[in-house]
Formats: C-alpha cells, structure tokens, sequence
C-alpha cells in the first residue's frame, strides 16, 4: 500500500503512472476516484505502476487536433494493458503492433509530461 | 405506441449565416407541416444539444423562438445517440400519455460556425479530459483505436471498410440534400488522406451544417402511417481507455430489447438505419448486431446485400458518411429516411419494401446505445 501523496503520476507532471485497486474486491482501474466502480466499497488504495504492459491497439494520427500538436504529427497514440491489469493511453514508438511487450519512459508533448512506450 | 407523423430535413454542408435556431426552426416547421399540425397542437418538445449554441436550456430557448407552449420540454444528451434516444422518450411520453404530439428537433452549424480545428477540438471533448485529451486523442482516433483492435480480432481490412463508404456515397447520389454526390471508387478512399490509422479521410464523416425534426404522435395525424413499435438502449463506459471490450460493445444488448419489445425478430427486418460516423462503426455496429457475420460487413456490401435494391437496402439517403453529420441531427436523417421509405415517398431512392426497419445508433465511443423498431400499418 502506498501513500497517494508519495504516488508520481503523469497527470499530476510526475513521471509515473498511478492506478487505484480495491481493498473489498481487488478490482484495479486507471481513472482516479474515491471508490471501487465495481464493488462500491469507499477505500481503495493508491498504488505505483511498473511501466510495463502490452499494447492492445495501437493507431497513428496524421491529423492533429491544434497548431501547438502539429509540429508533433504524425504521433502513435497507444491502448496498453499494463502488467497490473488495467488499460491505459499513452503514445508510443512507431514500430510497435499489437501485442508488442513494452516500457514506458516520458516525453515532452505540448507542452507537458506524458508516458511514451518503447518495445520492452 | 407513438406515430412518426411528420418529418423535416434540411440539406446538409454548408449553409452559410444559418445559425442553430435557423436550422432547427426550418427543420421543425417542415415537420409539422408534414404531420399537418400547427404550433399549438405541439404539446411536448425534446431538444438536444449544439455544439456551436451551448446554451444551458436550449430547449425553451426553442420555445420562445420557435413560438410554442408546450406541457413538457427537455434536452437530451448522449451524443450520436441523441436523436434515437429523443425518439424512444418521446415513444415513451404519448404511450404515458404525458403528450399527444411531441416535437423532436436538433440543428446545428456546426461547419461554417467555427473553425475546422476547432470543430475538431470539441468533439474530442468527449475523450477523458485529464487521462485522453492531453495525448492528442481526437473522435478519428478513439474509434482507429477500436479499428485496430476489431481488425485484428475479426480479420476486417481496409478495403473492407472502403466498401462501406463506397455504398454510402452511391446512396447520397441519389438524394438532392446530400453534402457529397460525386461518386468515389474504393481505392479512392483507400488513397484519401490518413486521418489516425487505419482510418482516412473518406473513412469518416464530414462535419456539416444541418437541421432535422420530427413529430412523434399519439395518434396518426398525417397519411403516415409509420410507429415505433419497440425501442431499447444500452450504455457500457464513456471512455475508450474504459471500454470493457473493443470487439463487443451494447450494441447487441440495445438491439435485442428493441426486438423482444416489438416482439420480432431481425429477420423480420426489412430496412436498416445504422449509425456509421467511421466506416469502423457501421462495420462494428453490422456485425455486432447480427446483420453481417463477424469480419463479413465488406465482402456483404461488395455482393450487393445493403444496395438499395437487395435484401436489406442501408441509409439510403447516404448516411453520416455522405448525406453528413451535422450533430445530434446526423442520425436523425436516418430516421426521416426511413419515415420516407416507410410512406412511399422517397422518390428516385425508393426501396420495394421497408414495413419493418430497425434503427440503431451509437454516442461517444460506441459508450451510449439506442435501437427502434417501426413499422408501417
């Protein structure tokens, strides 16, 4: 268990990634939230991820939402199942596939922090 | 059961200095005049939502625009599912005999309001705004996600998915109120511009100015004798990244309460309204729902199945891929067309047969479900 405070994670400009389990039903999700949506149970705990997952589905975007993203395009935005079971979005090394093992590392993009997978 | 007893449709593209009161103004006057009602019979109204006139209560902003005074008014929100939602509630409303006569309308300028960009930003908006957006997620790449993984699992290709926007155009050009008319070959879309892989340019719709309305009844009060027999929905997550599968979404489910309410089977379905905002989403929303074989939709589209004179003609007005998509409005074009068919009134575009149609429709990504029955009597 760990304390959420201490928790690095990229949403918040640390270089991490957070997921919550349950204490009630050891359900595990990415999105932050006072409770299990599985169980209803009103404690779960913060934890660490390793960074290492599979991709599940992967997609390259040429048309970039804004001028700032532009400069970036094209980019590989990436579904990955981490090893922790639950999915999350990052962007990714052009070479990956689906069911490719990989890691993660962080990059810059528009501006912020964010997880970039790499072949494990 | 409630009666479509009138529709409206204006064209979809670009309509330059119509705002989104012009448009659903336009499109809810042809549809009482269709349902030959006047303002005073309408007694309900079910508004959605403009993207361009993010109003907090668009739809008594309608009232005192359009010039109502109706027992009972609300928005519905649930994206590409918004129209077929608004029909079944307001199905619900004359069966409950909260209403006799409910209008159902949305418009939106979506095309010629605002930026290419900028259209693009807010409806990725739909994405997780901390966990999604940040990444430079857009609609074309939510659903490429889901492509990727359907196309790996189900075997579909490129070409497959081509198929489906060939049909769509091909349809269009039959229809004088379609934003695209001319026609494309399937290598055209497979050589368009890539928008997020494996989707290109003619792989997804078009952003569109537009308004569309309709009258659900208690009664007939036109010629029309067209009613919505069974409605269902169903709403698994809002997220990609929280889908619980990218292969099996509430299609099936929405699906399958419409039927067991109508009491039919899909074999009884005579025309098809399916939602197709990508050419991934009708080939999903195809196979998940029964009317093609898992990894099939393409190679039933090239035999001919889905033309408008084989057994199951689709969007024959052209769909959100060519007739446009304009918002909420984008799949209430469907459901128009399909009155049409129903009534015998859909001109050059006519269909031998459509007693019975299934409509169905999707918001978010696949996340919000909604499926109708009608039939003629």
């Amino acid at each position: 268990m760990t304390n959420a405070s201490a928790l690095r994670d990229w949403t918040t400009g640390g270089e991490g990634i957070a997921f919550q389990s349950c204490r009630a039903c050891s359900h595990r999700w990415y999105f932050r939230r006072e409770f299990c949506p599985r169980c209803g149970s009103d404690w779960p705990s913060d934890q660490q991820a390793s960074g290492l997952g599979t991709v599940h589905a992967v997609t390259l975007v040429t048309r970039a939402p804004s001028e700032e993203l532009r400069v970036h395009a094209p980019y590989l935005i990436v579904l990955v199942d981490a090893d922790e079971g639950f999915r999350l979005m990052a962007h990714g090394a052009r070479e990956l596939r689906i069911g490719a093992r990989v890691r993660c590392r962080y990059i810059s993009f528009g501006g912020r922090l964010i997880p970039f997978f790499d072949l494990a | 059961m409630g009666y479509v007893t009138g529709v409206g449709l204006t064209p979809f593209g670009k309509l330059p200095g119509r705002t989104t009161l012009d448009l659903m103004s336009e499109a809810a006057a042809a549809a009482l005049a269709d349902a030959e009602l006047e303002r005073a019979d309408v007694d309900g109204l079910l508004c959605a939502y403009s993207t361009t006139f993010p109003h907090l209560m668009l739809s008594t902003t309608f009232v005192e625009h359009f010039g109502l005074n109706p027992a009972y008014a609300h928005s519905v929100l649930v994206g590409g599912a918004t129209g077929f939602a608004m029909a079944m509630l307001a199905h619900t409303l004359v069966e409950a005999r909260v209403a006799r006569n409910v209008l159902v309308v949305a418009g939106e300028n979506r095309l010629t309001a605002q930026s290419r960009d900028a259209a693009v930003q807010t409806l990725a908006q739909v994405g997780h705004s901390e966990y999604e957006v940040p990444l430079g997620a857009t609609i074309p790449a939510y659903y490429a996600l889901v492509a990727s993984r359907y196309m790996h699992e189900h075997g579909t290709t490129e070409a497959d998915l081509a198929e489906l926007a060939v049909l769509m155009r091909r349809n269009a050009m039959r229809h004088p109120g379609a934003q695209f008319r001319e026609p494309v070959t399937a290598q055209e879309v497979l050589s368009s511009k890539p928008i997020a892989s494996p989707l290109k340019l003619l792989d997804c719709c078009p952003v569109s100015d537009g308004g569309v309305a309709f009258v659900i009844g208690r009664e007939p009060t036109s010629a029309a004798r067209v009613r919505i027999r069974g409605a269902g929905q169903a709403h698994t997550h809002q997220y990609v990244t929280g889908a619980p599968s990218l292969t099996q979404f509430g299609a099936k489910a929405s699906v399958e309460r419409a039927l067991g309410r109508a009491a039919i089977e899909l074999s009884d379905v005579r025309y098809a309204a399916i939602y197709d905002s990508f050419t991934i989403t009708l080939t999903i929303l195809l196979e998940e729902i029964g009317l093609a074989a898992r990894g099939q939709a393409g190679d039933k589209v090239r035999g001919g199945y889905f033309d408008r004179d084989g057994p199951l003609p689709l969007n024959t007005h052209g769909g959100l891929l060519s007739y446009g998509h304009c918002g909420a409005g984008g799949a209430m074009a469907h459901l128009v067309e399909a009155q049409l068919q129903m009534t015998g009134r859909a001109a050059g575009r006519q269909v031998k047969d459509a007693s019975v149609a299934l409509l169905h429709g999707d918001g978010g990504v696949l996340s919000s479900h909604c499926s109708l029955v009608m039939e003629t009597q």
